[in-house]
Parts: C-alpha cells; sequence; structure tokens
C-alpha cells in the first residue's frame, strides 16, 4: 500500500446563493484548495468529482462543473454521482494502483434551486416509497423513532448533541446556523417532525469543497505536515428500510473496522445530519471521550454532495495545522444512513 | 449598483409519468393491493418482508414464496407531516408516516396512517388497512392505515379479491420545480443584450474570451474577471442545414441553416441561425452580424439570427482552429 495524504482542502458554503451558478462558487475553492497543497495545478494526475444531477434539475450538469478544474490540455478525469467521499475513495484507489501520484477532489451542489427535502425522495425505492413522497426528513425521523425506542434514548439526548454542534458552530466560519443554546432550550421549541425538532434537521446548504490527496514523497514535499490515511473504507445496506436495523449503523461498524477505527482519537467529524444520527454513528463506531463536530457538524452547514469530504477535511485541517495528532471522519449517503465511509487520518 | 439576480423557472417533469414494469415479486404486491390484499415474501432465512423483493435483501438469494400478510399490524415508528406537499401526498391533509409491520411479517413496510393529529399516533398502535375504492395496483390502492376497529382487525378489502388480470406495470408521475439563476457572468451578458451589447470575458492570464461567460476559463478553471465586448459581426465556422419542421416554436420554416458564428474579438463559435439568404448558399468563412429584436431585453432571444455582411469571405486561417 502507498501511504496518500491529504495536503490541501478548501470549503465554501451559502444558504442560498442566488448570485453564483455552480462554477463561480467551485472555482474559488479549487484554486484555493490547489494552491494550500503546493502542488501545481498540472502536475496533478487525476480529477474527480461528486454532486447529484437532481439538485440543478438538468442531466448531466456535472460536467459543467469541470469548468472550474479547468480540462485543458485533456485531463484524466471522472465523477461519482455521489457525495465526494466516494470521489476521495476512488482517487485514493487510483494513487494505490500506482498510475498517478496526486488527485484533486471536489464536491459541490446547490441545494437551494429546488425544494431539496422533496428532491431527495427521487434516489428512495420508485416503486413502493417514492410515490408517497416521503421527504429526506421524513426518513430520519423515522429512523430517529425507531433510535429512541430501542435504544431508550429521549428527546433530551437528541437537544444535547444539537446544543452542543449550534454552539459549536459559533467558531465556525462557514457554518449557516449557530448559536449559543441550552438543550433545555431547544426542548422548549415545538417539534416539526416528530419526534424530531428544526434543530435536530441540517439547514438547507449551497457549497462545494476541494481536495488534494498525493501519495509519499510528493505529499512531503507539498506539505510540512500531510494528513495521512491510515485507513478508508466504506460500506453499503440493502435499500429497503424494513430490511435493516435503524437503531444501529452496522455498515458505520463494519466499515470503522477495515479501516482500523480503534484505539484513541484526538477529534472526530461524523456526517450526521441530523441529531440521533451522531448518537448512532458514536455507538458503531465506538467514540468514547473524542472531540466530536468541532465544526459543529453538517448540523450546521450540510452542503449536500460536498459534506461528507468537508468532514474528512475537517480533520485534516486539524492535523496539518497541529491541532490534532489523530483523527477519525465518517461520511454517509442514501436514506437513513445507508452507505457509510470511514476515513482514519493521522500525522506523523 | 447592485441589481437582482436573473432567476428562472425550470420544472423537470415527464409528461405522463415514468411507466415501470414491475417483475414478478411486485406483480404480486401490486396485484394484491388492487385485490385488497397484502402480500410479503419469505426471505432465505424464513423472515417475511413487505412489499416483496425478488431477491434477498442480504444474499441476493432468488426468492419466490409468496405469503399474504395483514390485513391489520402494529406501528414500530412514526413521524408527523404537519404540511403536506401538493400533487405529492395522496390524502391531501396532515398525516403520518409509519413504519407498519402487518401481521405475520417480521419486516416493516413504510406507509401512511390516517389519524386526527400526532397525539393519536404512538408506537405499538394497532393498525389496518383503509382501502382506496378504486383500485388500479398502486401503492395508493392502500390508502392508507387507520387505527384498528374495536373488536379487531376489519380491513378486508370492500369487494373482495377479483379475476383481472395481474398488474405487470405502474405509471408514476414526477414533477420537480427549481428556480435557476444565470450566475454572475451569465448575467452581465445578459444584461449586456438590453444594452445591444454583446459582452464576454477572459481570465487575466489569458486572452481568451468566452461568450456567453460562464465564470472560468474552462481550460484552466480560472475566474474569468475581465470584462470584454465583442462585436455583433463574425464569421461561420460550420453549419448545417436543417430540413426537418417542427423542431422547435423558435425555429423558422425549413430549411434554415444552424451555424456556430466566430464572433469577432471572440474565441468561442457560439450557436445562431442564418437567414436572408438560400440555404443551401450558406457556407465556412462567411461574414455575417446579428439582426436584433426591436426592443432587446436580458434574453438570449434579443438575437433573432445572424445574415450574411455581404463582406468577402474571411480566409481560411483566421478560423481554423475553430472549424
Amino acid at each position: 500500500m502507498r501511504d496518500v495524504a491529504v495536503v490541501g482542502f478548501a470549503q465554501s458554503t451559502a444558504r442560498k446563493d442566488r448570485e453564483r451558478n455552480e462554477v463561480e462558487f467551485i472555482s474559488p475553492v479549487v484554486q484555493v484548495a490547489v494552491e494550500r497543497s503546493g502542488i501545481a495545478k498540472a502536475d496533478i494526475g487525476f480529477t474527480i468529482s461528486g454532486s447529484c444531477d437532481y439538485l440543478s434539475g438538468g442531466p448531466f450538469t456535472f460536467v459543467q462543473g469541470l469548468d472550474a478544474a479547468g480540462a485543458w490540455p485533456p485531463i484524466r478525469e471522472s465523477h461519482v454521482e455521489m457525495d465526494a467521499a466516494w470521489a476521495l475513495y476512488e482517487a485514493w484507489v487510483a494513487i494505490q494502483t500506482g498510475e498517478v501520484d496526486s488527485a484533486l477532489i471536489y464536491g459541490f451542489g446547490k441545494s437551494s434551486l429546488g425544494d431539496v427535502h422533496e428532491i431527495m425522495t427521487l434516489q428512495y425505492d420508485p416503486y413502493t416509497v417514492a410515490p408517497l413522497w416521503p421527504s429526506m426528513v421524513d426518513m430520519a425521523a423515522l429512523q430517529a423513532s425507531v433510535f429512541l425506542d430501542a435504544s431508550g434514548r429521549t428527546e433530551r439526548d437528541l437537544a444535547e448533541v444539537a446544543a452542543r454542534c449550534r454552539k459549536a458552530g459559533l467558531g465556525n466560519e462557514f457554518a449557516i446556523e449557530s448559536e449559543d443554546v441550552s438543550p433545555e432550550a431547544l426542548l422548549e421549541r415545538p417539534v416539526t417532525h416528530a419526534p424530531l425538532r428544526d434543530s435536530d434537521i441540517p439547514p438547507v446548504t449551497d457549497g462545494a469543497s476541494a481536495m488534494v490527496i498525493a501519495a509519499d514523497d510528493v505529499a512531503r514535499r507539498a506539505s510540512s505536515r500531510p494528513a495521512w490515511i491510515r485507513g478508508i473504507d466504506h460500506r453499503i445496506e440493502p435499500q429497503h428500510i424494513g430490511a435493516r436495523d435503524l437503531a444501529a449503523s452496522v455498515s458505520t461498524r463494519k466499515a470503522g473496522e477495515r479501516a482500523g477505527a480503534n484505539g484513541s482519537f484526538d477529534v472526530a467529524e461524523l456526517h450526521s445530519a441530523f441529531s440521533h444520527e451522531e448518537l448512532i454513528l458514536r455507538d458503531a463506531l465506538g467514540i468514547n471521550g473524542t472531540d466530536v463536530n468541532p465544526s459543529g457538524g453538517p448540523l450546521v452547514a450540510n452542503a449536500l454532495m460536498s459534506a461528507g469530504l468537508t468532514r474528512i477535511g475537517e480533520v485534516a485541517t486539524r492535523i496539518s495545522e497541529g491541532r490534532a495528532d489523530r483523527g477519525l471522519a465518517h461520511a454517509t449517503q442514501g436514506p437513513c444512513l445507508q452507505q457509510n465511509l470511514v476515513c482514519v487520518l493521522e500525522g506523523e | 449598483m447592485t441589481q437582482a439576480p436573473l432567476i428562472e423557472r425550470h420544472a423537470l417533469e415527464y409528461p405522463g409519468g415514468y411507466t415501470r414494469s414491475v417483475g414478478p415479486a411486485l406483480s404480486k404486491f401490486f396485484t394484491g393491493l388492487r385485490d385488497g390484499r397484502i402480500f410479503g415474501v419469505k426471505l432465505g432465512d424464513g423472515r417475511v418482508m413487505v412489499p416483496p423483493t425478488e431477491y434477498d435483501p442480504d444474499t441476493a438469494e432468488e426468492l419466490g414464496e409468496y405469503v399474504e400478510v395483514g390485513p391489520g399490524g402494529t406501528v414500530k415508528a412514526w413521524t408527523w407531516v404537519a404540511e403536506p406537499r401538493l400533487g405529492k401526498h395522496h390524502l391531501g391533509k396532515p398525516f403520518a408516516f409509519a413504519l407498519v409491520l402487518p401481521d405475520g411479517a417480521d419486516l416493516p413496510m413504510l406507509h401512511v396512517v390516517d389519524v386526527a393529529g400526532p397525539e393519536a399516533m404512538s408506537i405499538g398502535m394497532r393498525v389496518e388497512p383503509r382501502w382506496s375504492s378504486e383500485r388500479v395496483g398502486y401503492i395508493t390502492d392502500l390508502d392508507a392505515f387507520v387505527p384498528e376497529s374495536a373488536g379487531g382487525t376489519s380491513g378486508a378489502a370492500p369487494n373482495g379479491s377479483s379475476d383481472a388480470e395481474a398488474v405487470t406495470g405502474i405509471v408514476t408521475p414526477i414533477r420537480l420545480e427549481y428556480e435557476v439563476n444565470a450566475g454572475r457572468a451569465a448575467s452581465k451578458y445578459l444584461r449586456g443584450l438590453a444594452d445591444h451589447k454583446i459582452l464576454g470575458q477572459r481570465a487575466k492570464d489569458s486572452q481568451d474570451v468566452y461568450v456567453p461567460p460562464r465564470g472560468s476559463d474552462p481550460k484552466t478553471g480560472h475566474p474569468t474577471e475581465v470584462e470584454v465586448e465583442v462585436s455583433d459581426t463574425g464569421t461561420i465556422t460550420t453549419f448545417c442545414v436543417v430540413n426537418l419542421p417542427g423542431l422547435s416554436d423558435l425555429a423558422p420554416e425549413v430549411p434554415y441553416v444552424c451555424a456556430q458564428i466566430l464572433l469577432d474579438g471572440s474565441n468561442t463559435p457560439w450557436f445562431g441561425l442564418v437567414q436572408g439568404i438560400d440555404a443551401y448558399e450558406v457556407r465556412l468563412g462567411m461574414r455575417v452580424k446579428a439582426v436584433w429584436v426591436d426592443q432587446p431585453s436580458a434574453d438570449a432571444r434579443s438575437i433573432k439570427w445572424f445574415e450574411p455582411t455581404g463582406d468577402p469571405d474571411a480566409p481560411y486561417d483566421s478560423y481554423k482552429e475553430y472549424a
């Protein structure tokens, strides 16, 4: 196995960016990530993005994102219709093959162009589920209902997660929603999608993030403190939510085992878009005593298709800046934590 | 001066809906619903799952032993929809989404429960189906689960089973609405049209001018920060003669010419119609000029088409890179 490290990362978020098109908000993020990597753009061996055409409502709109990366002379390129954390996985595999030594990964999505909660319904079973039009929030709320019932946890436990994340968001310039609020005060607010309150639900977020990874000496030359990817793995569960144990995340546990997510961590960034997901993921990964989502996590900024990559970027940035030595990052995709990716990162 | 962003409404819809064939397992399920019955399938490990699938979700083993379940069931999880979506949620009133475990099944199914309010919902509550009076073989033939009648489940279908043919397909209507914004660069371009100008852009580190601009140099990805006005006169770099009528409401009478036109001062040929000349006299290198509508606006249709200037053709070397 080749050692691969994150050597550059950048992100951008907005509540509703009505002024810029996708290219205009991806382009600066890509430029900054590449600059931070110290690797010349022309020397990057592979470019890959993650996005979802349904967010903008046009076929093959992801191809337009290429204008932000620059594709002349022709570049080696790929795309996943998933969160860009899975683009990172493909890039990591590409480096493992020895074909390339570095890669640019970016993810983007403008969730505000339509009703994103409704748009995401199209990812469900088109025969028996989508025609009933459960939104992404309804699906999450059903998982929360199962989880609270099975685990004995309460809405108070959800409020504690939400309050901690919203407070942490005050220190994150990319947070869309943040406030200094107590769990008690959140519990006073109305339940909007039982058993969830709005504070348990992520804000609709437009955004993009970009990352540069590199192998071995290329990474060492590029960065004074690369954030080495020590393990990365992803696992998926059946689509039929009735066929899954919604109170636990078996796929996260398995991905964590494969990625070597054991021992202690200085920081963990979990792609927990809803409060109960953090509790399920903590259980699945056996996280105890670790600083979880110091950025505030997806509950304060949830740019679809890049929020997962951003979790890895947040951990890598903390390692590269010397604020952490060992970190855990997680990304998810699909309803009710269907597919999960776990990544272990370390400084030297 | 800050101007309001240019927003266009856009709908994603397939007229009439998507027609989907359902395969053997869902045929059993939808035919059952049409007949007022609920069918699941026995999985490899003996558990019964609803709706049925053709393959075991855990092992991908082929399945085929269907089991009638319900009609009564138990709510295993629920959430409340206070604001139903028009044209999407079939009940047209507030309701619960729930995971309902039909009697005789081992895995719950997602459906809706019709009760007055969230206070009427609880995990463990007993429910039974309320069947739609007109059933066609669709998930909403089971209109909703409702609280079980006193004295036990009554939810048998009002008109029982039928001898009609099995359901083999469903039609799923989908409509999504968007507000698409043009972005900064394209907005400048569109507003320029209202002033009778064609505005392109280039990056600081390149002389390549892009029209219409999208905000970045597609070769390098660098932002195109320099605004450049280009001429509304240019050279045809390639074209085709259209003989198919009715391709678009905007299309002129056939035959007509669609051309790529390299505007003077620009490095990207753009699409335009060519009129004012017999379609078969159009040629590469021909010099043409835009014909504007009387009242141009921030709309790409401000330029109607292009007509020949009558000038000598451009030499091939001047546009060969684009031909």
